[in-house]
């Protein structure tokens, strides 16, 4: 048997995979470094209103990681970068890490006297551009690491204002970018998904009609930190909505747009529909749908939204458009009543699915015909997360951890 | 610790609302040896000071008093086996949430100094334990799980002793050469990765596979587990590391879905089909020829609330396995599937999609009625979901996709069942052995159920969570169990597909091997992984009460023939739960003890009542409630002046002898904030918030007693986002207080 590589694992994409194969690695003792192209980790998950079954905050979860990755002195987190060339070694990869300038230096303290002068504003990316921040600023509550972060392309021309006011030096207007090369024993693909884009979902009023959101536009308007201060209404007047309707497979199990079913989605409607009766008792609810996919003790969901009055209908929903009187109209294929019927909602959510994202990786990661990434134990590469299948947080978890076991034996029975 | 250090650093708007040259006066007053002002104490030059003062020997605690301790952990980290630290958050508690230059807000800082100031005299150095540890793993169970878990543990360098009750490896699925697809392209049956996986795991030489064997006992902790294991009439003791669990599941028993026509010729459950597609001989049980037309029943015991209230997760796949097997075997057999909903999650829709294009299989979402002989055959009756009709089906062969209940033992009902039969057998009087009868006779379903016999004294194996699975935290970190160094892997852990399972078992080997590691360098495990301070019992004074025993979460504590605790270091998660219920007061950490919080309480200067300046002391939560605080604070809110924070590191370590200091010593009010208790809790040590509203309403009792109002104190359970509510709870909360007028103990 060859000894352990001594290099680091190189983990990509710093959501709830990456930073769980990260710091299972490094807790049992192996280093890790840690790659994120956004300016601060937690991706997905941190812009989710409430986990289920439990509908508790994944902040709380994350405050654990995050206090794992700052006192792990094994673990090292580079945020803002990306991977930009990779070559092969005997036992392992030579990579090269483009990391974008930190106009915001480590010696931020968070005193907050950079956002208030700051004149330019821009789309808030965690609020999914929903309303505008400073383009200096925390990126989240949560961000990790601790400081802010500038847009520079927002600045406008010549103004340092922010530089100016920082006590601390903090502020860097001419930080330039740079590379920094490294050496890793296996690397985890952890880069995640993004949403279908409901832009694609014209029929069902996606990016055509206002109050036709998607789901993850929903867990923002749910969350306190979000940009109606966690308050849901419909996007066209503000007003608390009287009618929901939950439009399931949005994109999914649908060969014309993603053919394999999305895992989550009937599992987050179900959750939403909970949110809505938390905030608006009387509100009427309905989630159309093919099959209620709430596996393992998921079920309970199933019930408690039952219970709580909200409506499941199989039901295929064939065309969105607007109402009378500014609501929406849906045309639905009702399969139990075995009709077409019509039905008006205030706000639609749909339930659009996951797409793998990250494949633009400068090393061959194999993928599978809906393009999730594969693992290669010969090249030691190995997926972790929604990256290598749709799936929920906790088994995201499950699975980065077990990655982070393949790494670990990556190379020591070759 | 006696030559303490305070740095305080003036930046972030603190230096500027406050009497710098007053705290000055304080601290040294206070028994600070060093005092030290930076304007920016997180810059180079300011950790440089800090840094070079705790190197140079002459301090040995520190209080940097600037910003909340979940900042600049880096620049502020000693090593804690030669410099304690306190952190005390004077930006997030004062300058950014109280009025500057205010007396009240002068006076809040003070108090904050001096509090931090005595904790820091009553924290000891971190010594790490350095002890003789078992690198093996031990894995229960050789089915998919176990399998995978003993393969990837060996991977990562570490002996395995892999333990398997009957005589064989490959678990359920060891008889079937084909399986649910787990690779690309989805679409059609997947050699069974058993045959390569038993092959590899009895090739390695780094495994030791006991078939027919069984678990006689469990002693010890992590990285020194003593494991006797009894295997063909011969018993014999490993040393063993970490433990996984992979007992597996076994299938929901049919004999109790006789409504759907179990025991009738010729309706088997999904187990039995498989035995009969294993031996490659498809007949029909009551003799005869093959079957030709086929009906599969779905959720045959699950999503039930007269059987299993949960989907088990992996009977609709296999059901299309079956579907698709049989259309292989035999192309003209007709089949029809009858489901609720179809779950075929994630990428096994294409398999779906495959399954009804290759077989012509008919699926049917409806209920069914009845299954009953019908001539030589059987029919099925079943309400169609979408037409609305009723739906007959003449079948000769009906499968009950029946459920999966795990095959796990809960570690605490076995614990009560025993005690309550000793309770019988000493017979101490008639109520209580009739207690003692009913609740025997309530458990008695767990007797002879155990798997792990872990020699613990809160019971042989893990507590059970809903429906009979090992308690973790599911969703944040799915392999923690209750029982530090024993990670529950596969459909033993929740409802569960083999691919799934097989992924579990190498999650599973990751965190033994990773608790292995910790062991190794002293360090506690999640959630507080790298904390090296254990706990010291000063056993002199102990009363044998046992609180501490019952109460540890994680079944840390045993106890000798007298009640006296016997603390397993290595199995501390070191959340202080002890240390809240021990009324002797004996449990400390290196950083955290009963009598460092009581000092801090004392060192509260609590003004007469004529001043009108009531106190409040607030005792916070350090995972959720005081991050949540410092949100509050970076969002600008402002709270009442006279509350007195001290973070704890659960509510379950609050100790009731806080709350009487406090009482006795004047404050007017006490307010405690936690997670979320219950089913659903958010707790990170499971129980403590649950505890301290136990322990608290015993409290609200003796007040009542004392004649003090029983509103003085309030728990309260707050989520992390929840950042906004703090204000007016406090706000509040002072209100309340201000209306019941001061407590009448003030000045006593």
């Amino acid at each position: 048997m060859n000894e352990p590589s001594p290099r680091p694992i190189l983990v990509i994409g710093a959501g709830i995979a990456g930073i769980t194969a990260a710091l299972e690695a490094a807790e049992a003792g192996r280093e890790a470094v840690l790659i994120e192209s956004e300016r601060a980790v937690g991706g997905r998950v941190l812009r989710i209103h409430n986990y289920f079954p439990k509908l508790c905050p994944p902040s709380c979860g994350m405050e654990i990681n995050i206090r794992r990755l700052e006192r792990n002195p094994r673990v090292r987190v580079i945020t803002g970068a990306r991977v930009a060339g990779a070559g092969r070694l005997p036992d392992g990869w030579s990579v090269t890490v483009s990391i974008s300038p930190a106009h915001v230096k480590d010696t931020c303290t968070l005193c907050g006297e950079c956002s208030k002068v700051c004149p330019a504003k821009v789309p808030d990316q965690f609020n999914l551009g929903k309303c505008m921040v400073p383009a200096v600023r925390l990126p989240n509550p949560d961000a990790f690491p601790r400081r802010y972060v500038l847009d520079r392309s927002a600045c406008p021309q010549g103004c340092k204002a922010c530089a100016d006011a920082c006590k601390y030096g903090a502020i860097d207007l001419n930080a330039t970018g740079r590379e920094e090369t490294l050496e890793a024993g296996a690397v985890v693909v952890a880069t995640g998904w993004a949403p279908y884009s409901i832009e694609k979902l014209k029929e069902l009023g996606g990016g055509v009609l206002p109050d036709v959101i998607s789901n993850v536009q929903m867990e923002r308007y749910a969350a306190p930190g979000g940009p109606t201060g966690g308050k849901i209404v419909r996007p066209s007047d503000g007003k608390a909505p009287r009618r929901v309707a939950f439009i399931q497979c949005a994109g999914s199990r649908d060969v014309n747009h993603l053919p394999y079913c999305s895992a989550v989605c009937c599992l987050a409607s179900t959750k939403q529909a909970l949110y809505v009766r938390e905030q608006i008792p009387d509100a009427e609810i309905t989630v159309y749908y093919i099959d209620r996919r709430t596996p393992g003790r998921n079920e309970a969901m199933l019930g408690r939204a039952e219970a709580a009055g909200v409506k499941f209908v199989k039901g295929k929903v064939g065309k969105v458009r607007a109402g009378p009187d500014g609501g929406v109209l849906l045309r639905i294929e009702d399969q139990e009543a075995g009709q077409l019927v019509d039905a008006e909602a205030d706000l639609v959510v749909l339930a659009t699915g996951m797409a793998p994202a990250g494949g633009d990786l400068p090393m061959p990661v194999p993928r599978d015909g809906d393009g999730f990434a594969l693992d290669d134990g010969k090249a030691r590469i190995f997926a972790a997360g929604v990256a290598r299948r749709p799936e929920d947080v906790a088994a995201s978890v499950r699975d980065a951890t077990g990655a982070a076991a393949k790494a670990l034996c990556a190379g020591r029975n070759s | 610790m006696d030559r303490i250090g305070v740095f305080l650093c003036t930046g972030c708007d603190i230096g500027a609302g406050l009497k710098v040259e007053d705290l000055e006066k304080l601290a040294k007053s206070s028994g600070a040896a060093q005092f030290a002002v930076h304007p920016c104490l997180c810059s180079p030059e300011g950790v440089d000071a800090v840094r070079s003062a705790a190197g140079g020997g002459a301090l040995d605690a520190l209080v940097i008093a600037a910003c909340s301790a979940r900042h600049k952990q880096l620049e502020f980290r000693l090593d804690p086996t030669k410099t304690a630290v306190e952190r005390l958050g004077l930006r997030e508690q004062v300058a950014w949430t109280h009025t500057p230059g205010d007396e009240d807000t002068q006076m809040l800082a003070e108090d904050m100094l001096r509090m931090s100031i005595v904790r820091a005299s009553k924290m000891q150095l971190t010594v790490r334990l350095a002890e003789q540890i078992e690198r093996a793993v031990l894995v229960v169970g050789g089915g998919i799980a176990g399998l995978q878990a003993s393969q990837a543990s060996a991977g990562m360098g570490h002996p395995v002793v892999l333990v398997e009750k009957s005589s064989r490896l490959g678990g359920h699925l060891a008889g079937l050469s084909e399986v649910v697809p787990e690779a690309p392209p989805y679409d059609r049956l997947h050699p069974s990765p058993i045959p390569g996986l038993v092959k590899a795991v009895e090739g390695d030489p780094g495994i030791k596979v006991l078939l027919s064997a069984g678990i006689r006992q469990i002693s010890g902790q992590p990285g020194q587990f003593a494991v006797e294991i009894e295997s063909g009439g011969g018993r014999e003791t490993f040393r063993i590391g970490a433990i996984v669990l992979a007992t597996g599941s076994r299938p929901y028993d049919a004999s109790r879905l006789v409504g759907l026509g179990y025991g009738l010729p010729n309706v088997v459950t999904a187990a039995q089909l498989d035995e009969q597609l294993s031996r490659g001989e498809l007949r029909l049980p009551s003799g005869g020829g093959a079957p030709r037309r086929v009906v599969f029943l779905q959720c045959a015991g699950s999503r039930d609330d007269s059987h299993l209230k949960y989907c088990s997760g992996d009977c609709c796949t296999a059901t299309l396995r079956q579907v698709l097997a049989l259309h292989n075997k035999m192309p003209g057999v007709e089949c029809a599937v009858i489901y609720k909903d179809l779950r075929a999650p994630g990428q096994l829709e294409h398999f779906y999609l495959a399954v009804q294009e290759k077989t012509h299989a008919a699926f049917l979402r409806g209920v069914v009625e009845g299954v009953s002989r019908s001539g030589e055959g059987l029919k099925v009756v079943a309400m169609d979901g979408l037409l609305g009709e009723r739906v007959e089906f003449d079948a000769d062969l009906v499968v009950l996709a029946t459920g999966m209940v795990p095959n796990a033992a809960d570690g605490e009902a076995i614990r009560a069942l025993r005690d309550a039969k000793g309770r019988i057998e000493r017979n101490e009087s008639d109520t209580q052995r009739k207690l003692a009868e009913e609740l025997a006779a309530s458990l008695a379903h767990h007797e002879g159920t155990e798997i792990l016999n872990l020699a613990y004294r809160k019971g042989p194996d893990l507590p059970a969570l809903s429906y009979g699975f090992p308690d973790s935290h599911f969703i944040c970190f799915p392999y923690e169990t209750r029982r530090t160094g024993i990670y529950a892997a596969g459909s033993v852990r929740a409802p569960m597909d083999a691919a799934q399972a097989a992924e579990d078992g190498w999650g599973a080997a990751m965190k033994a091997v990773q608790c292995i590691s910790a062991a190794g360098r002293g360090e506690a495990v999640h959630p507080r992984s790298g904390d090296a301070g254990i706990a010291d019992f000063f056993l002199q004074r102990c009363t044998q009460c046992k609180r501490c025993t019952e109460e540890c979460p994680f079944g840390s504590l045993d106890e000798d023939a007298k009640g006296t605790p016997l603390y397993n270091k290595l199995r501390c998660r070191r959340c202080g739960i002890c240390l809240g219920a021990c009324p002797e007061r004996i449990v400390s950490f290196p950083d955290y003890s009963v009598e460092a919080i009581t000092g801090m309480i004392k060192a509260i200067e609590v003004p007469d009542e004529t001043e009108e300046k009531p106190r409040i002391l607030a005792l916070l939560c350090e995972n959720d409630a005081m991050p949540a605080l410092d949100d509050a604070a970076l969002k600008g809110a402002k709270w009442n002046a006279w509350m007195r924070v001290i973070p704890v590191r659960c509510l379950g370590s609050v100790n009731l002898a806080w709350v009487s200091e406090s009482v006795s010593r004047g404050i007017d009010g006490i307010i405690l904030i936690g997670c979320k208790r219950g089913d659903d809790y958010q707790c990170h040590y499971i129980e403590g918030s649950q505890l301290a509203h136990k322990r608290l309403e015993n409290i609200q009792e003796t007040l009542t007693r004392l004649s003090l109002e029983s509103e003085r104190i309030r728990v309260i359970e707050l989520e992390r986002d929840e950042c906004a509510r703090i204000p007016a709870l406090f706000d509040e909360f002072a209100q309340v207080l201000a209306d019941l007028g001061p407590n009448p103990l003030k000045g006593f």
